[in-house]
């Protein structure tokens, strides 16, 4: 396919559910994935059965389902944002060691994160404003951001006061480096990388409506049929 | 040596002020909440405790940060919605904190454990949290010299010990519980059931019993 100025595949921005479901389709089948705290956790909803996804969770469990309710909740099986939780056949549990084994040794196809930053070259900041009298705390976000084979962020594009979150270089404390590979935010999907970032789709936006919002160089790929 | 001990008061008793006490748990979810209480009423204090958090609510680890018994926290993710007591410390300058990434703080648990004298990792490359640290390029990676975490004391939570020691876990409360056990050089678990040797399946067993010295039943 040729390389095309316009790769706008929505009349309008998308909306949480929608960029979910995006994201969900993405991901090639037989994956095993963690979804982050927030709205990554949106695309569990939207994970079919045939594409047989095995959701990882770092508190120590493979094979993760849906969130529990009424009777099946259990204080002993939780999430990594301490939200009851299920399990699926062929689930397995271990210690924190192995868990985090399973990221830190590469073992894991995607991670989906959300975002305060991400830089042209995938530097991703999200664990840290970096105000003075906040308590900081991290977590899991740097294991992940390290040692999955992809990075996927969700995120919207602007801030409240219309700053892009795609930046030249973040400003906020970093949490890893180069580590993004895509950018899943309501105006378009990005390919980031060291080459700079590319520009897979856009949502409600052209090419160059787009380029008037971020402040790093765009450009086109061809659209990839999803 | 490995003792049976009939409550959780008689099973704290030796730790000492100053102390660096590994606690299991994530979260809610074992956390070994019995063992915690009577350490509280032990008036043990100055203490160093590892855990991933740092207290939620009013119960547990939450209660030892508001009495001012504990010196410093080795946690990954001190904030939650419910942190108030340990917020309450930290902004009063009363709390030392260590943060390190989650992963970072299970390696350094799983290698004094394991007597590993320090390692290389990618995590945290680039970041505020490996400032000062030493770094190299391994494997076309650059990575952060980590050291392992030792304790004098872990305080963890298992479903079953039998009578050799040996523990099983139940879903995702097993956690941190098998890496603290091999890492502290006095382990107390508490378990809600314990059974006659060879009850316990030997290719099911978790924890295997040479890492605990100290159980305690807790209805």
């Amino acid at each position: 396919m040729s390389i095309q100025t316009n790769v706008q595949t929505s009349a309008t921005p998308l909306g949480r559910d929608e960029l979910a479901a995006l994201v969900a389709r993405d991901i090639a089948p037989g994956s095993f994935v963690n979804l982050g705290i927030g709205q990554p956790t949106l695309v569990s909803n939207y994970l079919s059965e045939e594409q047989n996804i095995t959701l990882h969770t770092e508190n120590g469990m493979l094979g993760m389902g849906p969130e529990a309710h009424g009777d099946e909740i259990d204080g002993d099986l939780i999430n990594a944002g301490k939200i009851p939780v299920t399990e699926l056949p062929g689930a397995s549990y271990f210690h924190h060691a192995d868990s985090f084994a399973i990221m830190r040794g590469g073992h894991l196809d995607i991670c989906v994160l959300g975002a305060f930053q991400v830089s042209a070259t995938g530097d991703l900041a999200n664990w840290h404003t970096g105000a003075p009298d906040a308590i900081p705390a991290v977590g899991g976000a740097m294991d992940l951001a390290t040692g999955a084979k992809d990075v996927f962020v969700m995120m919207t594009l602007l801030t409240r006061d219309g700053a892009s979150k795609l930046v030249e270089q973040c400003s906020y404390p970093l949490t890893g480096v180069g580590c993004v590979t895509r950018v899943y935010t309501d105006k378009a999907v990005f390919l980031t990388g060291p080459d700079g970032v590319s520009v897979r789709e856009t949502f409600g936006c052209t090419l160059e409506e787009l380029q008037a919002l971020v402040p790093v160089p765009l450009k086109a790929v061809a659209a990839v049929g999803v | 040596m490995l003792n049976f001990i009939d409550t959780v008061g008689e099973a704290v008793a030796d730790i000492k002020d100053g102390s660096t006490v590994m606690i299991g748990g994530f979260g809610n979810a074992g956390q070994p909440f019995e063992l915690i209480d009577a350490l509280l009423d032990s008036g043990a204090t100055d203490l160093t405790v590892v855990n991933n958090n740092a207290g939620q609510g009013d119960q547990g680890l939450a209660l030892l940060i508001k009495e001012g018994r504990v010196r410093k926290m080795i946690c990954s993710f001190p904030r939650q919605s419910d942190s108030w007591h340990f917020d309450t410390k930290f902004k009063a300058g009363e709390i030392e904190l260590e943060l390190v990434p989650q992963g970072n703080l299970a390696e350094r648990i799983r290698a004094a454990g394991a007597g590993i004298g320090a390692f290389f990792t990618p995590t945290g490359y680039g970041t505020m949290l490996a400032e000062g640290k030493e770094t190299r390029l391994l494997d076309g990676k650059w990575q952060v010299f980590e050291t392992p975490i030792h304790a004098d004391v872990a305080l963890i939570k298992a479903l079953k010990a039998d009578r050799k020691g040996n523990l099983v876990y139940r879903k995702t409360a097993r956690n941190f519980g098998p890496i603290m056990a091999a890492a502290a050089k006095h382990t107390i678990a508490q378990v809600s059931e314990i059974v006659p040797i060879g009850a316990l399946d030997p290719e099911n067993v978790v924890t295997p019993g040479i890492y605990v010295n100290s159980i305690v039943k807790v209805a």
